[in-house]
This record gives structure tokens, sequence and C-alpha cells, in this order.
């Protein structure tokens, strides 16, 4: 029988099948961060266990941390008390550790691939669900709780039924304006926030194939939106361009032998999945969101769809767009904005950077937009530093901040104040996910960028060319 | 972390048809600050149950004097969507609540709750209708959850519906166990499997 991609990457890690139940799954990489961790460790250290792999376990902190003053102690007295226990516990237990301004520290999702620990064919899990970020290098990545950090840490495994799979196929190109943000939006507000729900999904097609890396990311990273585990790519030569070279991955005779495994990580013709769907590039514009779950997505030239047009509950929608102070049918363009959002695990790469730097470039920020730009990592920050998008940013009124989740979750002082709008280029819009009130419409770097020098959601296609 | 055996159950639920209910409702990032897994009651449907000033919101169904003390929760499809924070499993146990029923879950939201020892039972839509209009009747509406027999009743009309679990699952549900008293039984196959791996 032919086999896909992430049956060869399963099958090969599963330890034992036990008898109606899940499997056995062996775990190649581990991230944790400081919020889903500490319990995790108490756990451990209660039933009198170890660490069994210290070395393919990963520390980085990037949830609660600071965007301003990285050098300063942490104000927040419970933010510093998870950052000093994830120290404590990574030292105690021999875990490397990228703490508060480590030259290595960032987002968790951003300072994986970055360092090589991300490998094609591995098993990657860590306590957030944004995990399937590293599906793009064809690893089987996905989010895990917290007593399953416990089980990483004390055996390695976890226990997992093994999902469903399906493919998704996207053929064409895309066209001017469109980025993979835009790719990840539309295909989410075609299965919805739950219809790929029970599912592990290969991304398949031209425009995959064209995609860079960090686009890649930017997709994989928000399978988790419609419901998915994760989602991966088939490594090709993009692929091992990306990670050759870096700390972490194999070299010399080990990277030969790793290059001969991962030339086998694709999925054969006539291999069946459970479910596949496919998608134009043709049919697919600058999105943005308009309510309450990344589902919620439309053309940014387009107008918010009639209850009466849209599967699942009325009273749910009607709840949503009331959160949103939006009513149906209005449009998206020319609403007011309060505030832009450059960053998150989603889109806090350098070509992100880039994408936000060619719109803003020669521009001057609106005054009624506070903009907050933080890179994913000190890395991406040094490549902005490098090609010297940090000039074109700040003569355009922006201020670059230092790496961290900020607001795309809001656990530290990044909050959007309560009723004001943010076009954001982060991962959810649930209610008050940017803070307490906040109102968040999801969208692109560029779309962001656009909005944030015209003060009002703006088609990044009329300031392009 | 261990936790309670669950076997069967009969108990008035706390109706909440609103469909996809995130994780980030449930418990919101900033309520994710602690070191130790005490209290996330406190903060369970943390901006659903408080306006911004700290009051509660009386017509919010949490709220509710009438479903008080119920150990049951019936939620809109697809429940617990979005961040893995297990910690929004830890809230729906602290609250009280040993079982949530809905039409889909969430997988992450659905397996912290197996792991921490509430049960999540997977209905029909027609079925999930059922209880929310009997509920929604009658306040004081009884349910029962069987585990050994995997089913769920309506005790006044005798409505039933059977529900899916793996028997691994269930044994441990039944009995108290975790997935780390049984991965920690076989530590040896998997070190053993552990030295085949490449990298």
């Amino acid at each position: 029988m032919a086999n896909t991609l992430f049956d060869k990457v399963w099958d090969s890690h599963v330890v034992r099948q036990v008898k109606d139940g899940p499997d056995v799954f062996f775990i190649d990489r581990h991230f944790i961060h400081e919020v889903t961790s500490p319990v995790a460790f108490l756990g451990l250290e209660s039933r009198g266990n170890s660490v069994v792999y210290p070395a393919k376990t990963f520390a980085t902190a990037d949830h609660n941390t600071p965007t301003i003053n990285q050098h300063l102690p942490v104000e927040d007295a419970l933010s510093a008390n998870q950052l000093d226990a994830l120290e404590k516990n990574a030292a105690k237990h021999g875990i490397s550790h990228w703490g508060l301004g480590d030259k290595n520290n960032g987002i968790v999702h951003v300072v994986g691939p970055e360092n090589g620990i991300t490998l094609p064919g591995a098993t990657i899990v860590c306590g957030d669900s944004h995990t399937s970020t590293h599906g793009a290098f064809g690893a089987i990545a996905f989010g895990i709780g917290t007593s399953e950090v416990e089980m990483v840490l004390s055996t390695q495994c976890i226990m997992q039924p093994k999902p469903k799979s399906m493919r998704i196929n996207v053929n064409g190109k895309l066209g001017l304006g469109v980025t993979p943000k835009d790719v990840a939006l539309y295909i989410i507000a075609k299965q919805t926030t739950s219809g790929a729900t029970g599912y592990f999904v290969e991304y398949a097609g031209d425009v995959f194939r064209d995609m860079s890396m960090e686009g890649r990311m930017t997709v994989c990273n928000l399978s988790i939106e419609m419901g998915a585990r994760g989602g991966m790519i088939a490594p090709d030569s993009k692929t091992f361009d990306y990670i050759k070279g870096r700390s972490q991955t194999p070299k010399g005779a080990e990277w030969d032998k790793a290059m001969k495994y991962w030339e086998t990580l694709y999925t054969e013709e006539n291999a069946v999945f459970d479910a596949e769907f496919n998608y134009d590039a043709a049919d697919i514009e600058p999105m943005i969101t308009y309510g309450t779950n990344p589902g919620m997505g439309i053309g940014v030239t387009k107008s918010i769809p009639l209850a009466q047009n849209v599967e699942g509950g009325v009273e749910t929608y009607k709840k949503s767009l009331g959160y949103m102070s939006f009513n149906e049918g209005d449009t998206m363009i020319g609403k007011e904005i309060d505030f832009v959002f450059l960053g998150s695990c989603t889109n806090g790469r350098i070509e992100d950077f880039r994408a936000f730097s060619s719109i803003v470039k020669g521009r001057k920020k609106a005054d009624n937009v506070t903009a907050w730009l933080v890179p994913g990592s000190h890395k991406v920050v040094d490549q902005i530093k490098e090609e010297g998008l940090d000039k074109i940013i700040t003569d355009a009124g922006f201020v670059l901040r230092e790496p961290g989740c900020s607001a795309c979750l809001a656990m530290n002082d990044d909050k959007i104040p309560s009723g004001k709008l943010s076009v954001s280029t982060s991962n959810r819009n649930f209610e008050g996910r940017q803070g307490p009130g906040s109102r968040t419409l999801l969208a692109s770097p560029l779309v962001a960028a656009a909005s944030a020098v015209q003060g009002v959601v703006t088609d990044p296609r009329t300031l392009l060319v | 972390m261990a936790y309670d055996k669950f076997n069967t159950l009969t108990s008035t639920a706390y109706p909440l048809p609103t469909e996809n209910v995130d994780t980030d409702q449930i418990i919101p990032a900033r309520f994710l600050k602690a070191t130790e897994r005490v209290d996330f009651d406190i903060n369970f449907f943390r901006d659903w149950r408080y306006n911004q000033d700290g009051t509660p919101k009386e017509d919010f169904p949490l709220n509710k004097e009438i479903y008080a003390g119920s150990k049951i929760l019936v939620g809109g499809r697809n429940f617990g969507s979005g961040s893995s924070r297990e910690h929004a499993a830890w809230s729906v146990y602290d609250f009280g609540l040993r079982c949530v029923i809905s039409s889909a879950f969430a997988d992450i939201f659905k397996n912290n709750c197996l792991n921490v020892g509430v049960l999540p039972v997977q209905v029909s839509p027609k079925f999930a209708d059922t209880l929310f209009a009997a509920i929604m009747a009658d306040p004081k509406t009884e349910i029962n959850v069987d585990l050994p027999n995997q089913t769920v009743t309506l005790v006044a009309t005798g409505e039933s519906e059977s529900f899916e679990i793996n028997t691994y699952k269930k044994d441990n549900m039944l009995n108290g166990f975790d997935d780390i008293d049984y991965l920690k039984n076989i530590e040896n196959e998997i070190a053993a499997f552990a030295e085949t791996r490449p990298f």
C-alpha cells in the first residue's frame, strides 16, 4: 500500500500500539516554555521521576516576557516567578535554557527552526498549540497539555491515537499582495474553525512548493486554527538548504546519513487520504477576519456575510459580531483601527518584516494608530538590522520592540485596551485574546502595514506597484 | 497527576449552547501565571462570568443559582478549541465539574480532560439539542453518565445515547490511573526504542 508522508513519520515513532487504545508515541524533540511547564516539573518531582533524556528537551522563555527593557528585572512578580521557575527547572534537570537576554532567545516556534533543532522526519511537541509550525520541515509537530509535558520529561513518550489524514492541495499562482498568511486564512475560512478536527494535514501543490520556508511555517502554524492537530509539508531542497549548517543540525557523515532518510519523506503516488481538498490559488485575495474565531475570514474587499448564509448557529454568529461591534453586510475596507501588531509565531520572522517594510517604506504611520512591531527572536532582530529594515521602519515612525509572544496572547504588558480595534498578524481573534475587551482583525503583514499607514483597514494592493 | 476514579454520575447540568467556545474563554491567558496547580476555578470563564468591574454577570449560566453544584456542563459544538493550555481542563475540574458533554470537542482539550479526570462525552447534535431543550424546560433536569456502559441518559424520560471511549482510557478513568503509570511500566521497551532513533 502506498504510504503518506504522515504515515511514514508517524509509524516510525510508534513504540507499541495499545490494544483498543492509543499508540505509545516517541518524541524526538521537546520544547518547553515558562507557562505550561512548571506544573509538569512539580508532577515529575512529586512522583520521584527524573528527566530521562534532558538533551531532547529545549527551554526558552517567550510567553510572558516584556518586549521593552529586557535588560532590567521583570516587573510583574508572577511572570518573573514563572521565568525563574523555568530557569531553575532547566538547570536542575540538565536542560538547555535560552532565557531572557540570551542571544538565542525568542518565540519557541521561531528559535527551534533557526537553531536547527527542528528537523525533517522528527516528532516534535511543546505545551503550545502552535507547535504545528515545525511541520513546515516535514516533521510531525503538535501541541500538548501539561500532563503530556510531564510524560515527555519522564518517559520521552506520549500516548496518542493516530489522527486521520487530510491533504489540502492549492495549485496555481498567487496574485499580487497575496501572502502565505492569506493562503492559510483562506483555507481556514473554507474549513471553518473546526473542519479539520481529528485530522493531521499535509499541504501540497504548486503554492506550497513555491513558498519559502518562512511562508511554510506560517501556513503550518495556523493548522490548529481549523481544528487540525498539525500540518506538514514534504521536505525538499529548500528545506535542506534552510537547515544545513545551523548550530544543532547534523554535520558531516551524520548529515549525509540523515539526507538519505529525509529524501524518503514524501507521499507516494496513489496514497489515499481520509479527506482531500483542492483550492485554486487564483481565488485567494488578501484576507482579513471580522469575527471571533480564525474561520471567520473574508477577502479584504468583501463584506461581512449575512447570518442566513453562514454555517452553524445564528446565535453564536450574532454574539460574535456583537462582540466585534460589527454588522452583517459591513465592508471591512475603511474601518478605522487603533492598533497594529506585527509579530508572533505566525508572522514574526524576517520575511514578515521585509513585507511590512516594503509597504511602509517612504510612508508614515497614521497618527491614530499605535503599532507594536515585535520580532520573533534575537536572530530576527539581527537580520532586520543587517538588511537595514530597522531604518525604514524607524523613518516611517514605527518602533522595533524586543522579541517575545507579546500582544498575540497579551500575557505581558502588551495588551490592547478594551474596545480598541487591532489589525494583528497573529493567529487568534478570540474574545479578549489581545487583552480584555480587545477586538482583533487577523491579517497578513502586508494588510497590517497598509492599514498602519492609512489608519483604516486597507487593501495592500492599492499601495503596491 | 493521578485523579479520582470515575464510574457513574447523576447530576443536574449547566447549559452553555454557544458554539466554538475556545480555551481563552474557559481561562484567559492572564490567569496562566501560576507555577502550581491550585484554585483554577476562580478564573474559570472569567470574562463571561464577571463584568470588568468584577461584578458577576447574572444571566450567565455558570452564575445562576438554579444550576449551582452541577457536576456536568453541556457545551455547544466544538467545545475547547484553540490554545493547548491544560489550565482550561484544570479550571473545569476545580469548578467541581467531572463531565463535559458536547456534540464535538477540540482534540487537545479532550485529551487534556481525559488526563485530569474530566470525562468528555461526545453525543450526536440531535441528542445535544435534546439535552439543551430538557435543561431549558426544567433547570433541575438530571443527566446520568454511565462510564462502564458508555451511556448518557436523561433520567426523567429515559432518553439515552451511547458514547465512544477507547478501552484503555476507559480503564484509566474507572481506576484513576494515568498515562505516566502506563509509560513508566514499559520504560525498558522505550529505552530500547530510543536507541534506534537517528537523532
